[in-house]
């Protein structure tokens, strides 16, 4: 993992120590402590796993051992527009994972990663909720349907 | 309390409720095989995840197979722990645990003594069915401990004791399914996590996933070098121990074989590190003494309780999780690390050797120890005080190397002048031995008056964290004493808030002190070993001439002809140290622009 020391900012420790705080510092909070922190940082680095064992008494490897455990649990920053491609039954049958490597070729980063200028993120979901559309890709809050292959290179342009 | 009535294998049992099936099978000579399953009973811990599966019995009236160390025995239960279905079972189990694990045996370091092989042939294993991907990891090398993680079954042990019990946290289970290892905080290497090498881990460990730095080929080499003069120094606990890796019973002493082995071996002087406990004792009972006089006559400055010192991973832990408290611990260093000062100076002098071809070597039960004769606090131009730090199993290894037979071996005694002790210093192997060496000569100091009883019955035991008042002709003494690490938290945390009245506390990190060490003979669970190894150190108390260390003769010439006396500025330079702020968790936080 990256031992980058990482600057965090005041206002979203101060934050972060009241979310711990509101769960009265137990140990036993500390998944939902974590669901919060990520919600504040987008993230879970290294730094904010160490406030976060500090202030409930728990190890740093513990804290490290759940964030690792549970895949809603990401060490990487999110880019500025993270994609999402829905491998639910629907989407599958109908060619999500052609669409998912098309990605994966054009962004040149695996599932779960972030490209190296820090704008596309990729990651697989199952099921939005919208069969009808399959297979359907999401990017930030914006919804796209029946994508091809031969689709992404126009949803990507969208972003350039 | 109503007795609970069930039948194990045909054989009616009565167990008071609670009980489990593991422990009910077991008063009847039903012994059950296990692998993650670990009970220290003497020493109350624990490690019961379930997780292994090895110890699966049948249920009458239960679909699936229990396991028999997380399943408390209900009344009229009808257990087989031996049908074809629970052997097919747990073969089954084994052979999947066996899929992802390396076929290196043969060199192994822990064969002969892993849990893993002997339950392989217990269960009859000679084929693995499934074959598939293995887990492969980096090895990650401490100047302690090599953990080797794809040999690691997951049985959760090492983290229990590192977790629950020692309350250091280095070491936690991540990921997930076939991803799933023990590791550090973000998997980085030993050194960088807040790992205090105690060795505890390895103690427990039942594979060779978790071995200690071996350094048998090194002393080796050095013995057979005619240009190096190498001498050993052997810490109390030792004697207490080695005998059983040649299978003699736990608690007998082998002092005098273990002293033939080290000259047949080749070393030049055998000594005893108890003579460097003695004068530990020298030191730190007159900072005791000088510290109690500054507080009883006002002095503001001066704060107790003192704590021991003797304990390198207590010390790597105050220095980890509570450096604000760093000027509490007695500045005395180490005996190992007084016994290897006065070595390259006082002895190399004595017998003309420069302390560049004079190599210290200590047999410890300990791998803190590795650590600890490597900081640079104890080197002098970059040459170490003790060059290396073997444990009671690397010395075992080195004996069954050079063709000894231990078994047979006349008893010996230790070279002079760096061999003799007293009985003081050889109880600092066990968990109150310290502070009562300690008490024996600050009592005589302070009072003038000579100690009538020597022993000091309620200081002893195996009680996690204990405390007694001693009567110092008037003044009352308040003692406190813990072992493991997650003992010595409480105790810290009480002196932090202000909440104790103690004037001195001994600390030992592991389980039972020295004799329960790291470097010790494996105890495969077995607690009884570690009260057996005190019962003997205390023997061995008992029955030596001179039971006080300022009454050691040698002790006193050291003192005549070399330091003055104790805490003299040449003992400040040669026998105390300083401690440092070596917490490693710190977050950098950016000040909001306004």
């Amino acid at each position: 993992m990256s031992s980058i020391k990482i600057e965090l900012h005041e206002n979203q420790v101060k934050e972060l120590v009241e979310v711990c705080r509101s769960f009265n510092n137990e140990a036993g909070e500390l998944i939902n402590v974590l669901h919060k922190a990520q919600g504040i940082f987008g993230y879970l680095p290294a730094e904010v796993q160490e406030i976060v064992a500090r202030e409930l008494k728990v190890s740093v490897a513990k804290v490290y051992g759940v964030v690792t455990f549970y895949s809603f649990f990401t060490m990487v920053p999110k880019g500025q527009h993270p994609i999402s491609i829905c491998m639910g039954t629907a989407c599958y049958v109908r060619g999500a994972e052609k669409v998912l490597d098309e990605f994966k070729r054009k962004l040149k980063v695996p599932v779960g990663e972030t490209t190296p200028d820090g704008k596309f993120s990729l990651n697989c979901l199952r099921c939005v909720g919208a069969c009808g559309l399959a297979p359907v890709v999401m990017v930030g809050d914006k919804t796209y349907g029946r994508v091809s292959p031969d689709g992404v290179k126009e949803i990507l342009a969208e972003y350039a | 309390m109503n007795k609970i009535k069930i039948t194990i294998d045909n054989k009616p049992i009565e167990v008071d409720p609670g009980t489990s099936l593991l422990k009910a099978a077991d008063t009847v000579g039903i012994k059950i095989p296990t692998l993650c399953y670990l009970h220290l009973e003497d020493l109350n811990i624990e490690n019961k995840p379930g997780g292994c599966r090895i110890c699966v019995v049948e249920v009458a009236g239960r679909r699936n197979l229990a396991p028999a160390c997380a399943t408390q025995c209900l009344d009229g239960m009808i257990v087989r722990t031996n049908t074809m279905r629970v052997l097919n079972a747990r073969k089954t189990v084994m052979e999947l645990i066996l899929s992802d694990h390396p076929f290196d045996c043969l060199i192994c370091a822990k064969s002969g003594q892993c849990d893993l092989q002997k339950l392989a042939q217990d269960l009859g294993i000679r084929e693995i069915h499934y074959k598939g991907e293995q887990s492969h990891y980096k090895e990650d090398r401490s100047p302690s401990i090599i953990r080797d993680m794809d040999k690691c079954i997951l049985c959760r042990r090492c983290e229990m004791m590192c977790n629950d019990f020692q309350t250091v946290g280095a070491l936690s289970g991540i990921n997930r399914g076939f991803m799933a290892v023990v590791a550090t905080a973000f998997e980085q290497d030993l050194v960088k996590s807040p790992c205090t090498y105690c060795g505890q881990c390895v103690a427990v460990c039942p594979t060779g996933a978790l071995t200690e730095v071996d350094h048998t080929n090194q002393i080796i080499r050095l013995l057979a070098n005619p240009k190096k003069t190498v001498i050993v120094q052997t810490a109390p606990a030792v004697r207490a121990a080695l005998g059983e890796e040649f299978g003699l019973e736990p608690g007998t002493l082998v002092t005098g074989k273990l002293v033939s082995a080290l000259k047949q071996l080749g070393f030049d002087y055998v000594f005893d590190t108890d003579f460097a406990a003695d004068l530990t004792i020298m030191e730190e009972g007159t900072e005791l003494l000088k510290r109690l006089t500054n507080y009883l006559n006002g002095d503001k400055e001066e704060s107790l309780p003192i704590l021991t010192s003797c304990c390198p991973a207590w010390v790597n832990f105050f220095e980890e999780y509570f450096p604000e408290l760093n000027d509490i611990p007695s500045t005395a260093r180490s005996p190992q690390q007084m016994f290897g000062a006065i070595a390259k100076t006082y002895f190399a002098d004595k017998i003309g050797v420069d302390r560049k071809d004079l190599v210290v070597v200590s047999i410890m039960p300990c791998l803190a120890k590795k650590y600890e004769c490597q900081r640079d606090e104890f080197k002098v131009d970059g040459n170490p005080d003790v060059d290396f730090s073997l444990s009671t199993r690397e010395l075992a290894a080195l004996i069954k190397q050079a063709n000894i037979d231990f078994l047979t071996l006349p008893d010996d005694d230790f070279d002079s002048p760096m061999g003799e002790s007293t009985g003081a210093g050889v109880i600092f192997g066990t968990t109150g031995g310290v502070i009562e060496a300690a008490v024996r000569t600050a009592y005589e100091l302070y009072t003038g008056k000579k100690l009538e009883k020597i022993g000091f019955e309620e200081l002893r035991g195996m009680a996690g964290i204990r405390q007694a008042t001693l009567d110092f002709d008037g003044l009352p003494i308040n003692i406190g004493i813990a072992h493991g690490l997650g003992n010595a938290r409480e105790l810290l945390e009480s002196i932090k808030a202000g909440t104790c009245s103690f004037h001195a506390i001994e600390i030992m990190a592991c389980p039972g002190g020295c004799i329960g060490g790291g470097g010790q003979p494996l105890h495969h669970g077995n607690s009884q070993v570690i009260v057996a190894r005190q019962k003997a150190i205390y023997q061995e108390d008992a029955s030596k001439p001179i039971r006080k260390s300022h009454e050691n003769p040698y002790i006193k010439k050291l003192y005549d002809e070399f330091l003055g006396s104790p805490l003299s500025e040449k003992s400040h330079h040669l026998l105390h140290t300083r401690y440092f702020d070596r917490s490693k968790t710190k977050v950098i936080i950016k000040k909001e622009q306004e």
